[in-house]
């Protein structure tokens, strides 16, 4: 009597078990369709904005040619007939991205290794926080910063003309990018095991040469990563370059002269141009070419690292 | 693995010479006490086991002779620990000096992610040495000393974390000798590898012996009554602090222990 009792409190506990098993896989499917859904629609954006650019920026190589595109040296969009010729813009983008990698990498790397290998946990935990909040600051505060303070020093220092200069914006997309390459290349670094560094001291390094010589070397992917990251903020980045840059449209010969890096040309031009003419096509292949560009960098930078991988893993 | 405890051939005498000794040494974790009053001498050109359960602290007394612990912020050390008559915890002491004279093997297998070639080449290169072909001989020589040479020779310039976990060790060893250290620590070195490994190892350490002063950390009863000439015996008190119960020849300490502790511990009955 009490067995079949039992029985059947089994059997009335196990039908909702059932049921829920049955609901739970639907919500499951649901879930794991939906997680597909949202990818495929990443890519399908992603492809439409390739095609976007490629269908607004490529007719323009069929008024000018890409060689005088590329190499042509003078930009004057509302003249008669007009020229495109991008060379100011690309040598600029050239400038300031040097100017802002010569100076954020090594401070970078350098700040990162301070903090995860000599400062004291606390401070760690009270400095990484703030520099990562750095990241945040909006563009057009640090134009202003470039204008209000930078812009006067650099000029008083080098004794340019004017402070508005290539320079000046190196120097202020440095300081954005440092942020990310920091955090980045700091937790990289933490990823280090401990053991690579017992060892090293064990065999008499002293903690700088642990630190060039092992930490550093093993942590290079990460630090790689952080630094493309912060290349590519820095060449990508327009509000900034666009107020401090200085925007003259002749090729710069040196850092110190006002510039036009490409993002500021179709951040000032864009508003003008009349949509589908000359001026709107060419501005859109000066995307195009940001683009593939940036997209360079990126398969450059996972070269190296698939090569390192393959040379110093399994 | 050969189990019973037999002791193999031994050298006839054990060398008097005392190359390290530690007197009255307690060392504190913050407030935690984790050695308390050591006093014990290692001898020259010979294998100097430390043996006992967990957490008694082996480890820890290994990593005074290279002051490792010093890395572990809160360590205090008192009391002396003599390296050839100098106070390794003087205050002009020079770690570095130190460490290229008092090598260590860890645990795990821990090669640099580098070449053969490099981790070998690191700690000369630390100090000081660029020239390539006087490199080569110094990896060449410090690879055959470890009795790794005959497999690594054609490929030095592979990753060495291809290699297998007692390779990595024989790597790690030959790393620690290209230094040319006069002591060579190791924390239980074997403890990671298969008893192949382990025994080719131990013929390394016996092999090594003959010119190094070897001091081995191992929970490995068999391994301290096969591989080592002296024994030290620790135990841990009730309050976890580590501490000194028997020590001398290997021979002696498992043969005829002094202390009950000692016998029971060797013959399995707790730890």
């Amino acid at each position: 009597m009490k067995q079949k009792q039992r029985d059947s409190d089994a059997q009335a506990a196990a039908v909702p078990a059932n049921e829920l098993g049955r609901r739970w896989r639907l919500g499951e499917k649901f879930i794991e369709s939906w997680i597909y859904l949202a990818g495929l629609l990443t890519i399908v954006v992603l492809l439409g904005i390739i095609i976007l650019l490629i269908k607004e920026g490529l007719p323009i190589f069929f008024d000018t040619p890409p060689w005088e595109f590329f190499f042509g040296t003078k930009w004057y969009p509302v003249s008669e007939p007009p020229t495109f010729g991008i060379m100011p813009f690309f040598v600029a983008t050239l400038w300031v991205t040097i100017v802002a990698t010569a100076i954020s990498v090594p401070i970078g790397i350098a700040c990162a290794a301070c903090l995860s290998e000599v400062a004291p946990e606390k401070v760690r935990e009270t400095v990484k926080p703030v520099i990562e909040l750095l990241a945040g600051f909006p563009s057009v505060v640090m134009g202003f910063i470039g204008l209000m303070l930078l812009s006067p020093l650099v000029q008083s220092v080098f004794h340019l003309p004017t402070g508005l200069s290539g320079l000046t914006a190196g120097i202020m997309l440095a300081f954005m990018s440092l942020p990310i390459i920091i955090s980045v290349s700091e937790d990289a670094l933490r990823a280090v095991p401990d053991e690579f560094r017992q060892a090293s001291y064990a065999l008499g390094a002293t903690k700088w040469e642990t630190i060039w010589h092992v930490c550093i070397p093993a942590a290079l992917s990460g630090i790689t990563a952080a630094v493309m990251l912060g290349v590519g903020r820095a060449i990508g980045e327009t509000m900034t370059v666009l107020m401090v840059a200085g925007g003259a449209l002749a090729v710069p010969v040196s850092p110190t002269e006002p510039m036009m890096p490409m993002t500021a040309a179709i951040a000032s031009g864009i508003g003008n141009a009349v949509r589908g003419g000359l001026q709107y096509q060419a501005l859109f292949a000066i995307g195009l070419i940001l683009f593939i560009l940036t997209l360079a960098v990126n398969l450059i930078a996972d070269r190296v690292l698939e090569r390192q991988k393959r040379k110093f893993q399994r | 693995m050969n189990v019973n405890l037999e002791i193999p051939e031994k050298k006839e005498t054990i060398n008097d010479e005392v190359r390290i000794s530690v007197r009255d040494l307690n060392l504190y974790y913050g407030d935690f006490q984790a050695l308390r009053n050591m006093t014990l001498d290692i001898p020259e050109n010979a294998i100097t086991a430390i043996i006992g359960p967990s957490g008694c602290g082996k480890s820890t007394f290994l990593r005074l002779f290279n002051r490792m612990n010093d890395l572990i912020t809160g360590v205090r050390v008192e009391g002396i620990v003599e390296l050839d008559g100098v106070n390794i915890y003087d205050r002009d002491i020079d770690v570095v000096e130190l460490r290229k004279k008092v090598g260590m093997v860890f645990q795990k297998p821990n090669p640099f992610p580098m070449s053969i070639f490099e981790n070998v080449a690191f700690g000369p290169k630390r100090h000081g040495r660029k020239n390539r072909v006087e490199l080569e001989d110094i990896v060449e020589k410090s690879l055959k000393q470890a009795a790794l040479w005959d497999e690594v020779s054609d490929k030095l310039g592979q990753s060495a974390l291809a290699l297998s976990g007692g390779q990595q060790q024989r790597l790690c060893i030959a790393r620690v000798l290209a230094v040319e250290p006069e002591v060579i620590l190791m924390d239980e070195p074997c403890s990671a590898l298969d008893p192949i490994a382990t025994l080719r190892i131990e013929d390394l350490m016996r092999e090594l012996s003959k010119n190094y002063t070897i001091v081995i950390v191992t929970h490995n009863m068999q391994q301290a009554a096969r591989a080592s000439d002296m024994s030290a015996f620790f135990m841990m008190e009730e309050d976890r602090a580590g501490v000194l119960v028997e020590w001398g020849a290997t021979e002696k300490v498992f043969t005829n222990p002094q202390d009950k502790r000692t016998e029971d511990y060797i013959t399995g009955r707790f730890g």
